[in-house]
């Protein structure tokens, strides 16, 4: 049975429910409406709302000035391969956190956990010289290398609470059909859990690609994703706003489709074993 | 061939010792049931032959061969599960093929086998479907199912029956009963229902707080158990006690009388009493009667109609007076 809820009150809830998303959303519907002004309408005052001047000139300039290809392509290649990575190593880590725990565990879980805590710039410096030494400096693999360090306490805790999910004594089934450690976890655990998998996918992809502070600092030209290319039409002179705008727009637009796509797998896999 | 044999096997999980200190030796073949209450170590005892848990310290031999740290999966048992434990993202077929092809069995061979097995277990017709789309009987046959394709050196069955109703559960008792028969092969059942285990085993290994009360054939438990636990655990109504003058009589600290035992009449016996409640199950009629020893359970037929509050005799038959010493051990 649902539960009764006078009419007026449903009405005044649902109207502040549109009027939060809104507000949420309002920043980047200003982004994608500027991505669409001249420069000098984009700073105008009184502001205009729906551009006066429709133009796709910004997307054009933007990609004129700084490869717009190329660092999607970068982004693409660190955010989903710094999750593959984490995937291949949070896997059997998050297995033997959930099905052969330890006295310490959860110690370590909750460790893994407080590196999140500490801001990033507190490591900055000695990454910085770690990188410069061993050549990683705006490059690629460096940079995988560091967005899948940054991420794996959050791959492995969200594996780790998916595989608690899992009744052990399927997984003990499959040891006595003779399942050596290998089969149990790629023909029994990822199977089951691939909801959970899919999603912790998805989410890392996501905060890979929003990533912003290593990837400006530790890249410039080359290995450059779309945060650093975004960040490279902010200038503190001239007019730059609709163009900022339109990189803007860019940068998070595959993102944002992947997200809208997937946000039934996404919804189903973070609330995984909430309902059973 | 799957002889067990376990040597001085003590498990202790951290500071609680579950299992002090078991030694057993289970024949090829042969079909033996675990009983004990709640909380004995019937499980832990299963699992540790499995190799699902680590033995702190003893061994475990299978056809002689010391298996006490291999793995599971080295170890060539099959286990069924209380709770099934299907792969539920498998169809019914690959469910049972699993073993076969962590085996590297060639294909034309696992099919054979799976519609083999199949056909015997009456799932011929579901072994396309899921798990979920099963009832629990069909799940249970399929667990029965993976277990026998692989042709193990024994099979261990962890309360297969506990999560079915009652008419299913009969059915499935005689199907695993007819299973041993022809397959000969060793098995051992953890239950804590006593009439599967009368029923179904050449021998039962009754289990206390991580001891081995008694190993032995059902009806040697039944006429000679050798203490009072063992004479209290097997036998449904339970056996009745009486302590004190009435046993020193016996020349016994206790003694013990099962409720088929007892002779009743209404004009004349050995003890008096007051009938307190009368259960009739149809077939037969137990009746609770209150005495100067307290509450005895009495078995009589079915066709008694006595009510609470009727004066009775009871007449204990002599020959089958248990007598049991100040240590619980019978005399
Ligand atoms: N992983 C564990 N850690 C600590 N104690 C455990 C563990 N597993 C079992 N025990 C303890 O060991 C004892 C025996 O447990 P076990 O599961 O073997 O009992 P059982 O005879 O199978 O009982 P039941 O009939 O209820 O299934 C229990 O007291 C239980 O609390
Ligand atoms: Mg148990």
């Amino acid at each position: 049975m649902a539960r009764r809820v006078p009419t007026s009150t449903r009405i005044g809830f649902t109207i502040l429910a549109w009027a939060i998303a809104l507000l949420l959303f309002s920043p980047i519907l200003w982004t994608i409406l500027t991505a669409f002004k001249t420069e000098a309408e984009a700073i105008a005052a009184p502001p205009t709302f729906l551009p006066e001047t429709f133009t796709l000139e910004n997307f054009g300039a933007v990609q004129d000035r700084s490869d717009y290809i190329k660092h999607a392509t970068n982004s693409i290649i660190v955010s989903f391969g710094s999750t593959l990575l984490g995937l291949v190593i949070a896997i059997p880590a998050a297995w033997s956190m959930a099905f052969a725990p330890t006295k310490r565990t959860k110690d370590i879980l909750m460790w893994m956990l407080s590196t999140k805590m500490m801001p990033a710039v507190g490591v900055l410096i000695p990454i910085y010289l770690i990188f410069r030494d061993l050549r990683l400096l705006d490059t690629l693999h460096g940079l995988t290398l560091i967005m899948t360090l940054i991420n794996l306490p959050i791959i492995i805790w969200m594996l780790y609470t998916y595989f608690k999910e899992i009744p052990v004594d399927i997984l003990e089934a499959a040891r006595m059909d003779g399942a050596e450690l290998w089969n149990e976890i790629t023909h029994v655990l990822v199977p089951m859990a691939i909801p959970g998998i899919a999603s912790t996918l998805l989410l890392n992809v996501i905060l890979a690609w929003n990533e912003a502070f290593w990837t400006i600092t530790l890249t410039s030209g080359r290995a450059g994703t779309l945060t650093a290319f975004i960040s490279s039409f902010s200038s503190p002179q001239g007019l730059f706003l609709a163009k900022l705008s339109a990189a803007s727009l860019l940068a998070i637009a595959p993102i944002l489709l992947l997200g809208w796509f997937s946000q039934k797998q996404l919804v189903r896999g973070l609330t995984f074993g909430a309902v059973k | 061939m799957g002889s067990i044999s376990l040597s001085h096997v003590n498990k202790s999980f951290g500071d609680v010792q579950v299992i002090p200190d078991i030694s057993l030796e289970i024949n090829d073949g042969e079909f033996v049931v675990f009983v004990g209450p709640s909380g004995c170590g019937k499980s832990t005892l299963l699992r540790l032959i499995a190799g699902l848990e680590d033995t702190t310290s003893g061994h475990i031999r299978l056809d002689g061969q010391d298996v006490t740290d291999a793995p599971p999966a080295r170890r060539g048992l099959a286990m069924v599960f209380q709770s099934y434990a299907l792969y539920p993202h498998m169809s019914v077929r690959d469910n049972i093929a699993f073993p076969l092809k962590m085996a590297k069995t060639p294909q034309a061979e696992i099919d054979r086998k799976v519609d083999y097995a199949a056909r015997t277990l009456n799932l011929a017709s579901y072994l396309d479907r899921k798990p979920r789309a099963l009832s629990g009987g069909q799940r249970q046959r399929v667990a029965i199912g993976r277990a026998i394709v692989r042709e193990p050196k024994a099979f261990l069955f962890d309360e297969p029956l506990s999560n079915l109703d009652a008419a299913l559960r009969v059915n499935m008792r005689l199907e695993i009963t007819e299973l041993h028969q022809q397959l000969k092969t060793t098995m051992i059942y953890v239950t804590h229902d006593q009439v599967e285990a009368m029923t179904m085993a050449d021998r039962i290994v009754v289990l206390n707080a991580g001891n081995v009360e008694q190993f032995g054939s059902p009806l040697d438990l039944y006429r000679k158990p050798a203490n009072r636990f063992v004479a209290g655990f097997i036998g449904s109504p339970r056996m009745n006690f009486i302590d004190g003058a009435e046993a020193g009589k016996h020349d016994a600290h206790s003694i013990g009388v099962r409720p088929e035992h007892i002779r009743l009449s209404t004009s004349e016996g050995a003890w008096q009493g007051v009938v307190n409640v009368s259960e009739q199950l149809g077939s037969d009629t137990f009746l609770h009667v209150q005495t100067d020893f307290g509450l005895l359970t009495v078995r009589t037929d079915g066709d008694q109609t006595f009510t609470h509050g009727d004066k009775v005799w009871l007449t204990p038959d002599p020959n089958r007076i248990y007598k049991f010493d100040a240590a619980g051990q019978a005399i």
